[in-house]
């Protein structure tokens, strides 16, 4: 059965005409994404990957990102989210189609190529994935790994007193500079999402990229760090990519919202023009 | 009032046991029948052991009291026996980080190098530390020098095998998050798998120390240091009393080493 003839996005078109459905309103991309004055951040062209044969998780995937854009990726579990993000930055490889990142095509760059930017690039995981024997100042300043002069980003203990501040600085801003040196597993589900969040500001990205970063929290630590996430994204005027089961987030914290299903985009529309009601219509 | 309820009886009530298949069943036949041969073969004599009891009881008694006439040099003797513990197995664990990672199928620069540091690891593994204890003290003469090295090509073998098996183990989702950022293959070993690996290499250092400790008594045998080779020369003389003396220098030994990485183990991890 072809996506546009599935019963749930079919109700979706017909109950909202303000949402721009993929393949009915093939406009509809280049109304949200406005690309030609900038270079876009991250384009994705026709990526698929399959991991069973016969079962592609990702098809034929295409959008791009502009500058200052914060877009979210929705869809029921299994839809793609997650493998579309880690193909994105080639952590998995795709089996087809293209990856610019700040129009570079990652395809064929040697590893140091792409560690330049991935660099560029803050990835902040579901569950935060802090080491967990280190303090979280030591976390924070792993963000500067790929800049600093080897084994200076480490340990806290070994880096500069410039990077020190800075880490303690993305501390800070997240509201964790009362426990930088507490180890990261003794810090709550909140706290090392934020102190996740500190270590990618201390990248100095120009991109975030999240992959459900409130899915492991309680609603009111969820709700937490998506406005620190949103707040900081427009403070530095950074363009965000997150994915989220949560439809009231993907609306709120988002300009722009890509649904996903069964590995193909089903819906791409600015979050203005979208009603979190008839979104719920995708996880039928 | 306890009431009893009544179950309807099912249609089929499972078997107890699972019937064994064929194969496994010649395969018990077959440890059973190699077992009976092996005991057969070795010359288990329970009348050797009856018969053996009075030599034992007349050889304790030799034993006791325990002598304290060269209770310094026994002294000496043991403080070596710890100190080429000790030497050998923080150089053995040194050394045996990076051949581990090496050994690691996801952190090794290459698979050809990977199956190379198994090889190597297992190898060190699968030869005895008296084997290499011979075989140094050959090369660089008797003496605690050649046992050292016997302790630590053993350590490698013991903790190359068991640091690979703790790096492999540990959760990837902080290598994802470093390698996601651009993150180099040696600052994701030293930031996010040596930390989380950490109380897994304690713990196996201990131990490893408590080994050492252990055969580095036996090493002394074949003229390789430490106390072993006191123990040797007690018994060709017959000094029994002076033997028991070593036997409980090296229990007490051995029991401190024991408690004292079962303290460090509890305070570290």
């Amino acid at each position: 059965m072809s996506l546009l003839q599935d019963p749930a996005v079919r109700a979706l078109n017909t109950a909202s005409p303000a949402l721009s459905l993929v393949g009915a309103f093939p406009s509809a991309r280049v109304n949200a994404s406005t690309p030609g004055e900038r270079v876009a951040d991250l384009v994705v062209s026709g990526l698929s990957k399959t991991f069973e044969p016969g079962t592609p998780v990702l098809s034929n995937v295409n959008f791009q990102v502009t500058p200052g854009q914060r877009v979210a990726l929705i869809g029921a579990n299994g839809a793609g989210k997650s493998t579309l993000l880690r193909c994105c930055m080639h952590l998995i490889r795709p089996d087809a189609g293209e990856v610019r990142l700040f129009g570079t095509p990652l395809a064929g760059l040697n590893a140091q190529a792409l560690r330049g930017l991935r660099s560029q690039v803050g990835f902040v995981f579901q569950k935060h994935n802090l080491v967990p024997r280190l303090s979280a100042l030591s976390n924070a300043l792993h963000g500067a790994l790929p800049r600093a002069p080897l084994a200076r980003a480490w340990l806290q203990s070994l880096a500069p007193t410039a990077l020190r501040e800075e880490a303690m600085h993305c501390l800070e801003r997240v509201g964790l500079g009362h426990v930088a040196m507490r180890r990261a597993d003794k810090l709550s589900g909140g706290q090392s999402q934020r102190v996740a969040v500190a270590r990618s500001l201390m990248q100095r990205p120009r991109l975030i990229v999240a992959d459900e970063p409130a899915a492991s929290l309680d609603p009111v630590a969820g709700d937490e760090v998506m406005s620190l996430f949103s707040a900081l994204v427009k403070s530095e005027g950074l363009t965000m990519v997150f994915t989220s089961h949560d439809l009231v987030h993907a609306v709120k914290y988002a300009d722009r919202v890509i649904a996903l299903r069964r590995g193909a985009i089903v819906l791409d529309a600015l979050s203005s023009d979208i009603d979190v009601a008839e979104l719920r219509a995708l996880y039928d | 009032m306890t009431e009893h309820i009544t179950y309807p009886a099912p249609r089929v009530l499972p078997d107890r046991f699972e019937r064994t298949s064929p194969i496994t069943f010649m395969f018990w036949l077959v440890v059973i029948g190699f077992f009976a041969w092996s005991v057969n073969n070795i010359g288990v004599s329970l009348t050797d052991l009856w018969g053996g009891i009075p030599q034992m009881t007349r050889l304790v008694g030799e034993m006791l009291p325990p002598s304290t006439v060269r209770l310094e040099a026994v002294g000496w003797s043991l403080l070596e026996t710890f100190q080429m513990a000790f030497v050998g197995t923080v150089v053995g664990v040194l050394l045996s980080v990076p051949i581990a990672i090496m050994a690691t199928p996801h952190l090794s620069p290459h698979p050809l190098v990977y199956h190379a540091a198994r090889n190597l690891v297992a190898f060190f593994r699968t030869v005895p530390d008296l084997v290499w204890a011979l075989l140094f003290v050959v090369s660089v003469g008797l003496g605690p020098f050649a046992g050292t090295l016997a302790i630590v090509i053993d350590k490698i073998g013991f903790c190359g095998r068991f640091f690979a098996e703790a790096m492999e183990e540990v959760d990837r989702g902080p290598q994802e998050a470093l390698s996601a950022m651009g993150a180099s293959r040696l600052s994701l070993i030293m930031c996010a798998v040596l930390p989380a690996a950490m109380p897994s290499f304690i713990n196996t250092s201990l131990f490893s120390l408590e080994k050492a400790t252990r055969s580095s008594v036996v090493l002394g045998l074949v003229g390789a240091g430490g106390i072993g080779i006191e123990l040797k020369v007690a018994m060709d003389l017959f000094n029994y009393d002076e033997a028991a003396t070593i036997i409980l220098a090296i229990f007490a030994l051995v029991v401190l080493v024991e408690r004292l990485s079962a303290v460090l183990r509890k305070k570290v991890l």
